[in-house]
C-alpha cells in the first residue's frame, strides 16, 4: 500500500511535468491547428535557463522560475513571429518542416554553447520527510503544487479573460475574429507565449528533479508530452491535463511490474490502443462541420 | 467627412483566386445612412467583394473608408474604424457562450462606457439575446444565431454594416423579421451594404442597389428603379 502511494506520488511528479509541455502543444494546436514540434525544445532551453540561473548565477527558486517561464515565453514568441507567422499560408508540410528545423536548430545551437552534460545544484534545500515508509521530498511538493496553480491559472485565463475569449474564438474561425476587431497575431502571439511559459516553467522542475541536463533531453519527453496532449485529445486543455498524468501514471506502473527497458514500449502500445478505440483522444471531438 | 463623400467608395476593385478573376473591377458607393443592396446570382463576386472590403482578401483596386484607403490595414484595424462585417453563414463562435460572442467584439472599444452602451443598445433591439446569455451559441436556432451576430456586430458601435446574406437558412416568416430589424438599425443612423438572394426584398427596402452579374456589375439605380427593370426582373424575380 505504502508502495502504491509512493509511486503514485512519482507518478503525480513526473506527469505534471507532461502535462505542462503537453498544453503547449495543445494550445498551439488549438489556435492554428499545427504541432510545433520545436516545444519538445523549447522545454529543453526552460532546463538549460534554470541551469544558468541556479548554477551560474546562484539565484533562489523563484528568479530562476521567472528567468526559465519568461526566457521561453520569449523565445517561442520569437519562433513564432520570425518562423511560423511567414508560412502560415504555406502548404501544412512547410510549417512542419520548419518546426522540425527550428527544433534541430535549438539543439545544436545549445550543444555548440555546451558540449557536454551539465549538473544543476539544488535550487533550495530538498528536505525529505519519511512517514511510515514514506519519502516525500519537498522538490515533490513544489513540483505537484506550482504545476496544479499553473494549470489553474491558465483554465482562469481561458475560461474568464478577454484573451482568453479570443483565443478561443481564433481558435474555431480566425477569420472572423478579425472581423469582430480581435488583433489575431497578437493572440497567437500571446498562445505562443504561454505556451513556452508553461514548457519553461516544465524545463525547471523537470531539470531541477533529474538534475544532469543535454541539449537532446527536450526529444524524447517532448514525444512523450505531445502523445499526452493526443491522447487527452490535442486542442482540449483538460484533456492535455489528464493526457499527462494517465502517460506518468502508465509509465511508472510499467517500471514497477516489468523489467525497466519495457517502460516506452508497453506505455506507448497502451496509448496506440487507446488511440485505436478513441481516435480524437478522450476530450477530443471531431469538429462540427461549419456552414 | 466633407459634404457629398462617401462613407465607403470602392473603385474598380478587382480580387482573384490563385489566378482565376472572381470580381473584375466594380465600382460603387455608399453613403452615409443609406441601405444598399447588393443582388445577382450566386457566384457572381458578391462575397469576394464584402471580405476585400473587410481587409481578408488581397485585391487591386482602391477601396476607401471616410476617404482613407484602406489598403495594407489588417481586419482588425478596419474593424475598429467602425466597419462591421457579419460573414456568409453568419461566423458565430459555437464554442462560446452568447455572452462570449457579445464580448469578443468589444475588444476595439476603448471605454467601460462604450461597451456597456454597446450592450444596453444589443438588448434593446434583441431582448431575447438576453435571455440566452450563458447558452452555448451553438445551441441557439437560426433566427437567434442572425440575432447573436447581428448583435454582435453592433456592439462596438460601427456606423457601418457590411451583411452577407442574413437571410440564409431563414424560414421566410424570420427572414421577414430580420429585414425589418435591419430598417430599424438603420434609423438608428447606420449605414448597410446588404449582400442578398433575396433580391426582392432586399430592393425593396434599400435606397439604392447594385446588381452583380459573374464578376462585373450589370446594372445599378434606386431600389425602386431595378425592381421595375425588366431585365432584373427577368434575372432575379423570377418574373
Ligand atoms: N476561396 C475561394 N477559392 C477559389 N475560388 C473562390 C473562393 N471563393 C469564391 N471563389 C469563386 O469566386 C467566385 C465568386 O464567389 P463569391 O464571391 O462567393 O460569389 P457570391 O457571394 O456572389 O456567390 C465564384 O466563382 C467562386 O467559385
Ligand atoms: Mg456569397
Amino acid at each position: 500500500m505504502t508502495y502504491l502511494i509512493q509511486q503514485s506520488l512519482n507518478a503525480l511528479q513526473l506527469g505534471s511535468v507532461y502535462a505542462l509541455i503537453a498544453l503547449g502543444y495543445t494550445m498551439v494546436y488549438g489556435v492554428l491547428t499545427m504541432i510545433n514540434f520545436a516545444h519538445g525544445d523549447f522545454f529543453m532551453v526552460g532546463a538549460f535557463l534554470c541551469f544558468l540561473s541556479v548554477a551560474r548565477l546562484h539565484l533562489p527558486f523563484v528568479p530562476t522560475l521567472l528567468i526559465s517561464m519568461a526566457g521561453v515565453a520569449l523565445l517561442a514568441v520569437a519562433v513564432e513571429v520570425s518562423a511560423y507567422r511567414p508560412l502560415r499560408k504555406a502548404p501544412r508540410v512547410s510549417a512542419i518542416i520548419t518546426a522540425l528545423g527550428v527544433g534541430i536548430f535549438l539543439e545544436h545551437f545549445t550543444l555548440a554553447l555546451s558540449p557536454y552534460p551539465l549538473h544543476i545544484p539544488p535550487a533550495f534545500e530538498n528536505v525529505t520527510w519519511n512517514a511510515g515508509g514514506l519519502a516525500v521530498s519537498s522538490l515533490q511538493v513544489v513540483t505537484v503544487l506550482l504545476s496544479v496553480g499553473l494549470m489553474a491559472a491558465l483554465q482562469f485565463v481561458v475560461a474568464r479573460t478577454p484573451l482568453g475569449i479570443a483565443m478561443r474564438a481564433v481558435s474555431w474561425d480566425r477569420d472572423t475574429a478579425s472581423l469582430l476587431g480581435v488583433p489575431v497575431n497578437r493572440v497567437i502571439s500571446a498562445t505562443f507565449a504561454i505556451g513556452g511559459a508553461l514548457g519553461g516553467a516544465a524545463g525547471m522542475l523537470y531539470a531541477l528533479s533529474y538534475p544532469v541536463i543535454d541539449p537532446y533531453m527536450g526529444v524524447l519527453v517532448g514525444w512523450k508530452a505531445f502523445i499526452s496532449a493526443v491522447v487527452g485529445g490535442i486542442g482540449d486543455i483538460r484533456g492535455a491535463m489528464l493526457g499527462g498524468y494517465i502517460l506518468a501514471a502508465v509509465e511508472i506502473a510499467v517500471a514497477v511490474a516489468l523489467p525497466s527497458t519495457y517502460r516506452d514500449f508497453v506505455a506507448f502500445s497502451l496509448l496506440i490502443v487507446l488511440l485505436i478505440f478513441r481516435p480524437y483522444g478522450i476530450f477530443g471531438r471531431p469538429r462540427p462541420q461549419k456552414l | 467627412m466633407s459634404a457629398g463623400q462617401a462613407l465607403l467608395e470602392v473603385r474598380d476593385l478587382a480580387v482573384s483566386y490563385g489566378g482565376i478573376q472572381a470580381v473584375k473591377g466594380i465600382s460603387l458607393e455608399v453613403r452615409q445612412g443609406e441601405i444598399v443592396a447588393l443582388v445577382g446570382a450566386n457566384g457572381a463576386g458578391k462575397t469576394s467583394t464584402l471580405r476585400a472590403i473587410s481587409g481578408l482578401l488581397p485585391y487591386s483596386g482602391e477601396i476607401r473608408h471616410e476617404g482613407t484607403l484602406l489598403r495594407g490595414l489588417p481586419p482588425h484595424r478596419i474593424a475598429a474604424r467602425g466597419i462591421a462585417h457579419v460573414p456568409e453563414g453568419r461566423g458565430i463562435f459555437a464554442n462560446l457562450t452568447v455572452d462570449e460572442n457579445l464580448k469578443l467584439s468589444a475588444w476595439p472599444c476603448r471605454s467601460r462606457a462604450a461597451r456597456d452602451r454597446g450592450t444596453e443598445r444589443v438588448f434593446a433591439l434583441f431582448p431575447r439575446l438576453k435571455e440566452r446569455l450563458g447558452q452555448p451559441s451553438g445551441t441557439l436556432s437560426g433566427g437567434e444565431q442572425q440575432m447573436l451576430a447581428l448583435g454582435r456586430a453592433l456592439m462596438s458601435g460601427a456606423g457601418l454594416l457590411l451583411l452577407d446574406e442574413p437571410s440564409m437558412g431563414l424560414s421566410p416568416l424570420l427572414v421577414k423579421e430580420i429585414l425589418a430589424m435591419l430598417t430599424d438599425i438603420n434609423r438608428q443612423g447606420v449605414t448597410i451594404l446588404l449582400v442578398e438572394q433575396n433580391a426582392n426584398m432586399a430592393l425593396r427596402m434599400a435606397s439604392r442597389g447594385y446588381v452583380f452579374g459573374s464578376g462585373q456589375l450589370e446594372l445599378s439605380g434606386t431600389g425602386q428603379e431595378l425592381l421595375g427593370d425588366p431585365r432584373v426582373r427577368k434575372a432575379y424575380l423570377g418574373a
